[in-house]
C-alpha cells in the first residue's frame, strides 16, 4: 500500500521538475539573449503552433537551428561556457525548472496510487449495460471491480467484444475514456483503487485542489 | 410639436449623422452649422415659439440640401467607400420594394436562410403599352447588407450563399427569365469549408460565362471575388457613389505599408491607396469595365430617395431591353429599337420588349457576352512589338484559320476512315506475308549462323547494366541552389524526425524533396520547364507582352522593372507549346517568382491567348501554377477583370472540346484560384502545396477566427474535392502523361 500523504509531502518538498535541454546533434552553440533566472515559455497558441522561447542556436554545416523551450519554467542553469564552442550531441545546454501545475500533481499521485487498466487495442470503449446503469445512478466510485469481471465493451468497426477486467479488486476512481471516442492501444481506460484507500485519495486530491498554488 | 414635424426632424438628424460619418471628421464647419441650426429649430419647435413651423422646417431642409450638394463636389474615393458601407445606404431589400412591383424571396427568408448575406427573389415588373399591361418576371440575386443587421454579415457571402446564387441562376436559365444581380459586398467570406470560398466563386463565374439568359448587374460595393461571383453580366451598371475594386483600401494599405498582423494602417495611407486604386464609377467607366453610371442623389442614395429608385428602375429596364434587342438580327429594326430605348427621356414603363429569346438568339447573346469580356483590358497590357510584327501575327492567325478548319473539321474525319482502312489492309498483308515466308524461316532457324540470342538472354537475366537508360543523368535542369554548400532542415523535422539534408544533394539529385518525409521544397519555374517537358520541345510565344503599371500606381514601375530584371521575364505568366513524350500541349505557367505570381492585365492577356491558341490547334491546355498570390492589386480593376475574362476564355476552350488541366504548386491563393484555375474540372497539386482563397492573416482580420496551422494544405483541398490528386514532383511528367492519356482520350481532345 502506498503512503499517499508521504508522496504528497515529497512533491511539496520539491514542487518542480528539472528539464535538461540538450543538443539534438553536434554543432556550434550560440546562446540567445537569455540569462539564468529568466522565465521561458513553452509552445503557445491554440494548436501549440508557436514555438517556445529560443534558448540557443545550434549551427552545423552552415545550418543554424533554434533550440526552444518545450515547457514553461525558469532557467535555473545555463552552460554559458559552451558559447561559440563545438559540442557533441546530447550535451546539456540549460536546465529549466518547471513548476508543477495542479493537474500534473494530481496526475502524478493518481498514477502512483491507482491501478491503471490499459486499452488492449485502438477502439471505442463502453461500460457494460449493468455497470453503466450503476455509474449513471450514483457515480463511478460505487462500482466495485474484481478480477475476471465483464466490465467493458470494446467496439471497433461495428465489432463488439466484451472485455474482462484483470488486476487488483477495488473501486473505479477515474474514467479516462469518453463516449464515442477512439482510445489508442496502451492508453489507460480506468483507474482502480482499493476500497479502503478511497477516502485517503479523495482527501489528498481535495487538498491538492484547494492548497496547491500555481505560479506563473 | 406634431408627429409630422418630429418625423422630418428625425430624418434631418439622420442626415446630419450620415454627413459626420462619411466624411470622418472632414468638413466639420458645415456639419457644425447644420447642427446648430437643427438644434435651435428643435428647441423653438418644442417650446412652440415658432410662428410658421412648416415654413421654417422647409427652409432648414433646403439648407441641408444645399450643404449636401456643396459637399458632393469635394467627395473623395475613400468617402465613397464609407458611403457604401454606411448602414443608411440603400440595400437590396429597398431596391426590391421600390424598383420592382412585387417580389417573393426564395431560397430562405431573413435570418432563416442558408446564408442571409445572399438574397434571392423572384420579382415582377409591370409595363404598359397603350391600354395593355405586361408583367415580366426576373430573378433578382444580390448581397444584402440589411442596414447593418448583424446576421447579414455585411454582405460578405459564405461559399454556400454563392452556391445558392448559382442554383437560382440555373433556375432562371431553365425558366428563360432575365437575371438582375446587385453587388453590395466588401468581399467574399474567406473560409475553406466545403466547397471552399475560391472553388465556389470559380463555379459561379464559370456558370455565368455560359448562362443563356440576359444578365444585368448593378454595382454598389464591388469588392473583388465576392463581386465577381455574381458580376459576369451582359450589362454592368454602377451606382455613381459606389466603388469597384480588387481589394479594400484598408487591405491595399496593409500590403503597401508592409504591415504585420495586428498593426493598423494610417488613415492617410488608406486614403492614398483608395485614390491610387482608381475605384470610382467614373474610373471604371473610363476603363470600360462598366457600361453606364446610374447617378445618385448628392452624398449617395438612401432609402427615402424615391426619385432615385424610379431612375434605377428605368436604367435596369433599359439595360435589359438593350441586351435583348442586341440579339436581334435585322439591322434596321434592331437599330431603331435600340435608339428608342436609349433615348434619355424615354419612359421604359410605357414601352414593351419581350424578354424571351429563341435558341439562336440565346447563342448570339452568349457570344456577345463572351466577346465583350475577351475584349476588355487589352490596352492595360504593354506590348512593345513593332506594328508590323503585330500585324504579321494577326494576319497569320487569320490566314491559318481556314487551314486549321480544313485540317481538323474535314480532313481529320476522313483521315480516321483512311487510317482504319489502311490498318486492316496492313493486317491482311502481314498474315499473307507470314504464311508465304514460313518455310524459309523454318529453314534459317536451323542454321548455325541463325539468330544470336546471347544478347537477348543477357538483357533478360542480368540485373542491370551501366549503359542502361536509368543511369543517364536524371535531371535536365538543376536548381542553382545546389551550389551552396550547407545543410537544410526539413520543416517537418520536429514531427517526423527528418535528418538534415545536404543542400547539393537536396537541390540536385533529390529534386528538392526531403528524402525522409517527402516534403517538397519550392523549386524554380525553370526546373519544371526543363524537367517535365521533352528536352528542346518548349516553344515560347507572346513573350513580348509585358506587365506594366496601367494605373500609374506610385513607385510600381520600379518594382516591376526590378522583378523583370531578377527573373529575366517580362511578365508573371509564361506561355509556351511543349511536348511530353511527343504529346503536344499548350502551357500557361504562372510564376511565383515574379511578384508572387500575381495576375495583372499582361498575365491575363497571355493566358487568354494561350487558351485561344490551344483551341485553334486542338491541343490540351495545361495551367501550371508555380505560385500565385492572387490578382495584382496595383493594377486595380484591370487585374480583377481578368477573373471573368480568363474564365470566359477557358469556358470557350472547354466547350469547343478541349482538355483543360490545372496543376498547383507552392502557394496558390485568391482571384486566379477563384476563377479561371478553380473552374477546371481536372485540378491536381504537387505535394506540400497550399491552396486557398485568403491567407491566414486576412482570415483573422476579416472573420476574427484563428485558423489551424495546416488549413490551406493541398490534402485538405483534396479531401473536400477541390483537386483530384496530389503528385510527387519527381513523378509530374509521368503523371501528366497518364492524366492526358486517360482523361483526354485517344485524340487528347474530347470530341
Amino acid at each position: 500500500m502506498i503512503d499517499i500523504s508521504a508522496l504528497l509531502d515529497e512533491i511539496k518538498a520539491q514542487p518542480f521538475r528539472d528539464i535538461v535541454i540538450t543538443t539534438p546533434h553536434t554543432g556550434v552553440v550560440t546562446f540567445a539573449d537569455i540569462h539564468q533566472g529568466d522565465k521561458a515559455h513553452g509552445p503557445q497558441g491554440q494548436w501549440k503552433e508557436k514555438p517556445g522561447t529560443v534558448i540557443a542556436t545550434l549551427e552545423r554545416e552552415r545550418n543554424p537551428k533554434p533550440i526552444c523551450s518545450a515547457e514553461k519554467g525558469v532557467i535555473s542553469l545555463l552552460h554559458t561556457e559552451l558559447e561559440g564552442r563545438f559540442v557533441e550531441a546530447g550535451t546539456p545546454l540549460a536546465v529549466l525548472r518547471h513548476q508543477l501545475t495542479r493537474a500534473e500533481v494530481e496526475n502524478l499521485i493518481l498514477r502512483k496510487a491507482l491501478h491503471l487498466f490499459p486499452a488492449p487495442e485502438r477502439a471505442k470503449y463502453y461500460f457494460t449495460p449493468d455497470v453503466d446503469k450503476k455509474i449513471r445512478a450514483s457515480d463511478a466510485h460505487s462500482v466495485i471491480v474484481r478480477e475476471g469481471m465483464e466490465l467493458l465493451i470494446m467496439s471497433r468497426m461495428k465489432r463488439e467484444v466484451p472485455l474482462h477486467y484483470s488486476g487488483p479488486s477495488g473501486v473505479i476512481y477515474a474514467v479516462y475514456f469518453k463516449y464515442n471516442e477512439n482510445i489508442d492501444a496502451g492508453a489507460p481506460l480506468i483507474g482502480v483503487c482499493p476500497q479502503d484507500q478511497l477516502p485517503t485519495i479523495q482527501e489528498v486530491i481535495m487538498r491538492v485542489q484547494t492548497d496547491w498554488a500555481e505560479k506563473d | 410639436m406634431d408627429n409630422n414635424i418630429e418625423k422630418r426632424l428625425q430624418n434631418l438628424r439622420d442626415r446630419l449623422t450620415y454627413i459626420g460619418d462619411i466624411f470622418a471628421g472632414k468638413h466639420r464647419d458645415n456639419a457644425d452649422l447644420l447642427e446648430e441650426k437643427l438644434s435651435s429649430f428643435t428647441e423653438r419647435a418644442r417650446s412652440d415659439s415658432l410662428e410658421d413651423p412648416y415654413g421654417d422646417l422647409a427652409a432648414l431642409e433646403d439648407l441641408f440640401n444645399y450643404v449636401e450638394r456643396r459637399l458632393e463636389d469635394n467627395i473623395t474615393a475613400m468617402d465613397r467607400v464609407r458611403i457604401v458601407r454606411h448602414p443608411q445606404r440603400i440595400c437590396l431589400r429597398d431596391i426590391l420594394e421600390n424598383v420592382y412591383d412585387n417580389f417573393t424571396e426564395v431560397g430562405g427568408q431573413d435570418e432563416y436562410s442558408l446564408d442571409p448575406g445572399m438574397l434571392i427573389a423572384r420579382a415582377v415588373i409591370t409595363r404598359r403599352r397603350g391600354k395593355k399591361s405586361y408583367t415580366q418576371s426576373v430573378m433578382v440575386i444580390g448581397q444584402e447588407k440589411g442596414h447593418g443587421a448583424e446576421f447579414r454579415n455585411g454582405g460578405s457571402v459564405k461559399p454556400w450563399g454563392n452556391a445558392k446564387a448559382r442554383q437560382y441562376m440555373r433556375v432562371a436559365e431553365t425558366e428563360g427569365i432575365p437575371i438582375h444581380t446587385y453587388i453590395f459586398t466588401p468581399g467574399s467570406y474567406p473560409i475553406e469549408d466545403y466547397p471552399g470560398a475560391a472553388q465556389q466563386i470559380a463555379r459561379n463565374i464559370y456558370c455565368m460565362a455560359g448562362l443563356r439568359v440576359p444578365v444585368v448587374t448593378v454595382i454598389s460595393e464591388g469588392g473583388s471575388g465576392g463581386a465577381e461571383a455574381i458580376g459576369l453580366a451582359d450589362r454592368r451598371l454602377m451606382l455613381s457613389h459606389g466603388y469597384y475594386s480588387v481589394i479594400s483600401p484598408e487591405g491595399a494599405a496593409a500590403i503597401e505599408g508592409h504591415l504585420k498582423a495586428g498593426q493598423r494602417a494610417t488613415p492617410e495611407l488608406i486614403e492614398q491607396c483608395a485614390r491610387n486604386l482608381k475605384i470610382t464609377a467614373l474610373d471604371n467607366l473610363k476603363f470600360g469595365y462598366i457600361d453606364r453610371i446610374v447617378v445618385e442623389p448628392p452624398l449617395g442614395a438612401r432609402p427615402w430617395h424615391f426619385d432615385f429608385f424610379r431612375h434605377l428602375r428605368q436604367e435596369v429596364l433599359r439595360a435589359t431591353d438593350e441586351v435583348v434587342i442586341s440579339t436581334r438580327t435585322l439591322p434596321v429594326l434592331k437599330g431603331l429599337a435600340l435608339a428608342r430605348v436609349r433615348q434619355p427621356d424615354a419612359n421604359l414603363d410605357e414601352m414593351y420588349t419581350r424578354w424571351g429569346l429563341s435558341p439562336a438568339a440565346k447563342d448570339r447573346l452568349l457570344a456577345h457576352r463572351q466577346q465583350k469580356f475577351l475584349r476588355l483590358s487589352r490596352m492595360a497590357a504593354r506590348d512593345r512589338r513593332p506594328f508590323f510584327a503585330k500585324m504579321a501575327v494577326a494576319l497569320w492567325d487569320w490566314a491559318s484559320k481556314p487551314w486549321v478548319s480544313f485540317k481538323y473539321d474535314f480532313y481529320r474525319k476522313h483521315q480516321r476512315r483512311i487510317r482504319t482502312f489502311m490498318e486492316e489492309m496492313d493486317n491482311e498483308w502481314e498474315v499473307f506475308k507470314s504464311r508465304l515466308f514460313s518455310p524459309w524461316r523454318k529453314l534459317t532457324r536451323k542454321l548455325p549462323t541463325g539468330r544470336d540470342d546471347a544478347g537477348k538472354t543477357k538483357e533478360l537475366t542480368a540485373l542491370s547494366s551501366w549503359s542502361g537508360e536509368g543511369h543517364r543523368k536524371r535531371w535536365n535542369y538543376l536548381s542553382p541552389r545546389y551550389k551552396i554548400d550547407r545543410a537544410v532542415t526539413c520543416p517537418n523535422s520536429a514531427a517526423y524526425g527528418c535528418l538534415d539534408l545536404w543542400g547539393p544533394d537536396l537541390f540536385a539529385e533529390f529534386a528538392g524533396v526531403c528524402s525522409h518525409c517527402g516534403y517538397h521544397f519550392p523549386m524554380e519555374p525553370e526546373w519544371y520547364v526543363k524537367n517535365v517537358f521533352d528536352l528542346g520541345s518548349v516553344f515560347e510565344f507572346n513573350s513580348e507582352i509585358e506587365a506594366g503599371n496601367p494605373l500609374n500606381f506610385p513607385g510600381f514601375d520600379e518594382r516591376i522593372t526590378a522583378a523583370q530584371k531578377s527573373t529575366k521575364c517580362k511578365s508573371g505568366c509564361m506561355t509556351f507549346e511543349a511536348r511530353i513524350d511527343n504529346i503536344k500541349l499548350v502551357v500557361a505557367m504562372l510564376m511565383g517568382t515574379f511578384r508572387g505570381g500575381s495576375v495583372g492585365a499582361a498575365e491575363g492577356c497571355k493566358f487568354v491567348e494561350a487558351a485561344q491558341r490551344a483551341e485553334k490547334k486542338r491541343y490540351p491546355f495545361l495551367a501550371y501554377v508555380h505560385g500565385t498570390a492572387g490578382i495584382r492589386i496595383q493594377e486595380g480593376t484591370h487585374g480583377v477583370i481578368q477573373m471573368p475574362r480568363c474564365t470566359v476564355a477557358v469556358r470557350r476552350y472547354i466547350e469547343s472540346g478541349g482538355l483543360y488541366m490545372v496543376l498547383y504548386d507552392t502557394n496558390s491563393f485568391a482571384g486566379p484560384v477563384a476563377s479561371f484555375l478553380g473552374c477546371s474540372p481536372y485540378q491536381f497539386a504537387v505535394r506540400s502545396s497550399n491552396i486557398g482563397f485568403a491567407g491566414p492573416g486576412v482570415i483573422k482580420e476579416t472573420t476574427g477566427m484563428d485558423i489551424p496551422p495546416k488549413y490551406h494544405r493541398s490534402y485538405r483541398a483534396l479531401s473536400r474535392g477541390h483537386i483530384q490528386g496530389i503528385w510527387d514532383r519527381r513523378e509530374i511528367r509521368a503523371n501528366l502523361k497518364q492524366a492526358l492519356l486517360t482523361i483526354g482520350g485517344r485524340n487528347l481532345y474530347y470530341r
